[in-house]
């Protein structure tokens, strides 16, 4: 009788998937099999975020599974366990270490749907034809290989892609101009003495050494040759100048997680300080004033990116690639740029915007309405425009990507140092 | 006779078993992992398990290490004479100037209340309070004793040996405010009726006697600001270091080998601490 019955009930379920099948085509074509389906996704954190699992579920049908780590764990996890993986969403300077590894595959670009419109900083480097290359770990000097096998990476664009570019965006200082009351255009004001005890830094070294160099070459302390990859000369110079600030009292405090740089700013502790863009936000929506403040030597940029794992196949790895044409098709990219951050296809994230949101965020316009994040809260009000302009204006002075050095252990010595003096 | 003998030896190691098994495995043990893995090496990818003395090279070379070991030091010692002094009063007051029992415990419950809370909490509520514009600061200001805020409240080792003090106080009364208890009264009359004056009666009767209490509460308190972290990164805003930052910036930076040498010579310089101060009292004696 059961066996009975299950069948019965199994060929049911068979035929309203193959009406379903016939109804919907394209992605569903396979619906029934790939509802089986569950990828394990990890990554930073910054586009690990459940709505995504969910509206994945919703539009494709199988599971995402999500986990959050930070950027040393994730590195050593890409690294040292493929296995553990299906997608691994990581930054770019991240991928320089993790590709050597050979735990990634190279993705077929002529399976990316949309891989003409990403923008130019993921394939040539340019956003426009005239623009120059930053220093650091720039994204398209590691998101192309030579070959489906390749572990090394290619100097132009190939059919191989390493990571699908996902999120990125420009860093700078944020102020309280409030308490400030004069404008601020240069990083050398971290350590201008005038804000003597009311500056902060964070302690991320690979970030914060970034933030250091923008900050002495733009003292005119140091010449870098690239500030992304500094001699351990350039390091030590550039530990010294902030070791000698540090015991003058410059600094109030060096924060490490998002929370801390949130409250050091609103209690009014800090005035200037290295920050990311959600905290900025999170001070305004307290109704404090608080500037991400364009500087003329450029913004500090970071991106992000998902690559597959070398244990994908057969179905799931079309999973895989339906996933990543699904991400790139637009709706994660509205998700995205209405927290303030950049998609790779700004086109189709353009369709799940309004034209209000995508005036302030992507072309730097007055807001006509009140701007509000994916969570309902209040971003910009009617009349305001976003810090920095539009995205021409902030990701065109990039001056420096996020990076590893070669010097990197020496690096996080020295960090520890100026952190202990 | 033999047979029994046998046996009350082998009750008496199936006895001990339990607590020696539990102790092999989760204090011995692990111990013995981290001074192995602490002459181990590291690269960002993998953990290369071969015998090398490099770290730890490394950690006497370095003149950060003396000077964090320094500061840890410098804490524990101004941590554990504010304690003792607070802790020493508190206990005495409820040993000897509180009548009823009833009170004593109601009181003494009193000061656990705060206990209720997580340490961390505690901890951060002192950063509104004794920020730029914070509590103190305006009441300062508004009583007229300064005119700009006073900037070492917050974020200095000012802070940071407030919030241990705080934290911590509490493990000094106890121990001591159980051996006081303890101290038979009709030693004090005598004192008394000796001809001591309060102060002899402190110094020759009650001191000597709450040694061991005064021994138990310190070795709490010193080896809870030696291994503490998390005190001095919130409350230094980061800008001073502990041995258990140290440790900890390694771990983040997945440095085992390196965090597991630097634990080794903490564990060593906090057992010889102890060591020195059990020479002054055997507690066990005491107890």
């Amino acid at each position: 009788m059961t066996t009975k019955k299950l069948s019965r009930r199994g060929l049911l379920k068979g035929a309203a998937a193959a009406g379903a099948a016939s109804a919907f085509p394209a992605p569903m074509i396979w619906a029934q099999n790939i509802k089986d389906v569950t990828l394990r996704q990890f990554g930073t954190g910054v586009s690990n975020l459940n709505e995504v699992a969910q509206k994945v579920k919703e539009d494709l049908g199988f599971t995402l599974e999500m986990t959050a780590l930070d950027s040393d764990a994730v590195t050593q996890r890409a690294a040292t366990q493929p296995g553990s993986f299906d997608i691994a969403d990581i930054e770019y300077w991240i991928c320089k270490k993790v590709w050597p590894t050979g735990n990634l595959q190279a993705m077929d670009v002529s399976k990316i749907k949309n891989y003409d419109k990403i923008v130019g900083i993921f394939k040539d480097g340019k956003l426009t034809p005239e623009s120059t290359i930053a220093q650091g770990t720039a994204p398209h000097t590691v998101g192309f290989t030579d070959g489906p096998d390749g572990t090394t990476f290619a100097s132009e664009q190939t059919n191989w892609m390493t990571l699908i570019p996902t999120i990125y965006n420009a860093d700078t200082l944020g102020i309280r101009p409030d308490l400030i009351g004069r404008p601020i255009e240069t990083w050398a004001e971290l350590l201008n003495p005038e804000f003597k005890g009311k500056a902060s830094i964070l302690d991320i070294s690979s970030i914060g050494i970034m933030d250091a160099a923008m900050v002495c070459e733009a003292m005119g302390e140091i010449a870098y040759g690239d500030k992304g990859n500094m001699t351990r000369e350039e390091i030590d110079k550039t530990m010294a100048i902030f070791t000698e600030a540090k015991k003058a009292g410059q600094f109030r405090a060096f924060w490490k997680t998002f929370d801390e740089s949130v409250n050091l700013m609103a209690s009014g502790e800090v005035v200037i300080q290295s920050m990311w863009s959600p905290a900025i936000t999170a001070v305004k929506s307290r109704g404090i004033d608080c500037v991400y403040q364009p500087l003329k030597e450029g913004y500090r940029s970071w991106g992000g990116g998902i690559g597959l794992s070398k244990n994908l196949s057969g179905l799931e790895l079309d999973a895989a690639y339906e996933y990543i044409n699904w991400y790139l098709d637009g709706w994660v990219g509205g998700f995205l740029m209405r927290q303030g951050y950049y998609s790779a296809v700004p086109e189709t994230s353009k369709n799940y915007m309004s034209e209000n949101e995508w005036g302030y965020w992507f072309e730097g316009k007055e807001a006509t309405d009140v701007i509000t994040n994916p969570f309902g809260d209040a971003m910009a009000q009617a009349g305001e425009v976003r810090d920095g302009g539009s995205f021409e204006e902030r990701m065109g002075s990039v001056a420096c990507w996020n990076a590893v050095m070669d010097e990197n252990q020496y690096m996080v010595r020295k960090w520890n140092e100026f952190i202990a003096a | 006779m033999r047979a029994g003998e046998t046996n009350r030896h082998l009750s008496g190691w199936l006895l001990a078993s339990p607590l020696t098994l539990v102790l092999i495995l989760f204090l011995v043990l692990p111990i013995a992992m981290i001074v192995v893995v602490s002459f181990w090496q590291a690269t960002e990818f993998s953990i290369i398990p071969a015998f090398s003395w490099e770290n730890y090279d490394f950690l006497f070379g370095s003149p950060v290490t003396y000077r964090v070991f320094g500061n840890t030091i410098k804490y524990a010692l101004i941590v554990w004479a504010f304690t003792l002094g607070i802790g020493f009063t508190v206990a005495y007051f409820l040993a000897f100037h509180v009548r009823t029992q009833t009170w004593q415990i109601a009181l003494f419950l009193l000061c656990t209340i705060p206990f209720w809370t997580s340490n961390i909490i505690r901890m951060i509520s002192w950063i509104p309070f004794l920020g730029r514009n914070g509590l103190a600061n305006s009441a300062l200001i508004s009583a007229g004793i300064v005119d700009e805020p006073v900037e070492w409240l917050l974020y200095s080792d000012f802070s940071v040996i407030l919030a241990f003090v705080h934290l911590y106080t509490l493990f000094m009364v106890v121990p001591i405010f159980n051996t006081m208890m303890r101290i038979d009264k009709s030693l004090i009359e005598a004192a008394y009726d000796g001809g001591a004056s309060g102060f002899q009666t402190l110094t020759n009767v009650i001191i000597p006697l709450c040694k061991p209490g005064i021994m138990i509460g310190t070795i709490f308190v010193v080896t809870l600001v030696m291994g503490d972290f998390v005190t001095v990164r919130f409350m230094s805003g980061s800008q001073s270091a502990n041995v258990g930052r140290l440790i900890q910036n390694d771990i983040a930076l997945l440095q085992y080998p390196s965090a597991s040498a630097t634990a080794v010579v903490l564990l060593i310089t906090v057992l010889m601490v102890i060591g020195i101060l059990l020479r002054f009292v055997d507690i066990r004696k005491e107890l």
